[in-house]
């Protein structure tokens, strides 16, 4: 998994984040293995405790779940997978709005924008 | 959990030199922090004192509960700002020596390092390059399953592929419950891997956080927040008359470094 991290900012949550898109797409299937906090750490080059804390919150938001024989694993609550891809479109979406709303287009012309460029 | 490190009061003087002003630090377990500070703000002071090297000229400082001796030397594992070894020895003759010294030292991992470098054995301190001889160093000091590690100034000698090996080789293999005190200048490179950063100048700490709250904070990097709160006023200015003691200025360095020569 390739990692893009900002110093400006606390990287847990841009860990937590970069998870829930490789989960989503796929790269760590529904129900399957997840690699160690170690393994991750390494991999993202951050510290065991940095990753650790993305992990916990992943498993408190259900989509990580930790057995004691087999590790961690993906869930395989497929709505709770829907659930948080939506939810990512929601903030992709807001983005966009924001960053046009910079540009000086109000949320209509930003809107038709959109619309214009989809019948392309 | 205790504190791994508890100094009170902590101060060091050397002749009319106030390295460390009574400091007071308190450093937690399973942690990586920075100690980071312009040069000359006590930070290989306080490392030296930490590691028993330095004797303290007021204050306690206490590693796992006891005071400075031989119980805190078996847990402590420093990695000097210098080499240290003979020239003619061997890399085998080190790691005799560190099975000799310290009971924690794990002679398979750190043989195991040593081969994922291609260092032989039998390579000699006096053929290595400068690189090479603080890979073997790092090595060595992480090979100890110790419960605090000091490392002064880890990768200021190496090149950018090499400093990545040795952070990586920081976050695999120190021990779980110790904790890790890096002093270094390099920021930008070690800041991801860290927990904490200590700010210290002219042996006062200015601030102990963590690097999440202090990114929160001021939504910027270890190093932009380091540069900000460190910033001097550079002399000459750019004024005609301070330009003309700015040359002589460097007329004179050149001059000492050909002397050097």
């Amino acid at each position: 998994m390739k990692w893009i991290l900002n110093d400006n900012i606390p990287i847990w949550p841009q860990l937590k984040e970069q998870i829930m898109r490789a989960i989503i797409s796929g790269e760590y299937p529904s129900g399957s293995s997840f690699p160690t906090v170690r393994q991750l750490a390494e991999e993202a080059g951050v510290n065991r405790n940095t990753m650790q804390r993305a992990l916990s919150e992943l498993e408190t938001d259900g989509l990580l779940a930790t057995n004691r024989t087999a590790g961690r694993t993906v869930t395989s609550d497929m709505t709770l997978i829907c659930k948080t891809k939506k939810q990512l479109a929601q903030s992709t979406i807001n983005n966009y709005f924001k960053e046009m709303e910079t540009l000086g287009f109000t949320k209509d012309e930003a809107l038709s924008i959109i619309i214009n460029k989809e019948s392309e | 959990m205790s504190n791994i490190v508890n100094c009170q009061q902590l101060t060091k003087k050397f002749s009319t030199k106030t390295a460390l002003d009574h400091m007071d630090l308190h450093l937690g377990r399973g942690k990586i922090i920075g100690l980071l500070g312009p040069n000359g703000s006590g930070k290989t002071t306080l490392i030296k004192l930490l590691a028993g090297l330095l004797t303290p000229t007021e204050g306690t400082i206490n590693i796992n509960g006891k005071p400075i001796g031989a119980y805190t030397k078996s847990i402590v594992s420093y990695l000097p700002d210098q080499n240290y070894f003979a020239d003619w020895m061997t890399v085998k003759n080190i790691f005799d020596m560190f099975e000799d010294f310290y009971k924690d030292f794990n002679r398979n991992k750190a043989l195991r390092m040593c081969q994922s470098l291609g260092i032989d054995e039998k390579m000699k301190i006096k053929t290595m390059s400068k690189g090479t001889k603080e890979k073997v160093q790092l090595i060595l000091v992480m090979s100890r399953d110790a419960q605090l590690y000091l490392l002064d100034e880890p990768i200021a000698g190496v090149d950018p592929a090499a400093r990545d090996y040795i952070l990586t080789t920081i976050i695999n293999n120190y021990n779980e419950n110790g904790t890790v005190l890096i002093s270094t200048h390099l920021i930008s490179d070690i800041e991801r891997i860290l927990d904490e950063v200590i700010f210290i100048k002219d042996g006062i700490i200015l601030r102990h956080e963590t690097i999440d709250d202090i990114k929160e904070k001021e939504g910027k990097s270890i190093d932009a927040v380091f540069r900000e709160q460190f910033r001097m006023q550079p002399y000459p200015n750019n004024t005609r008359d301070d330009f003309s003691t700015s040359s002589t200025y460097h007329l004179n360095e050149t001059e000492e470094a050909e002397n050097d020569r």
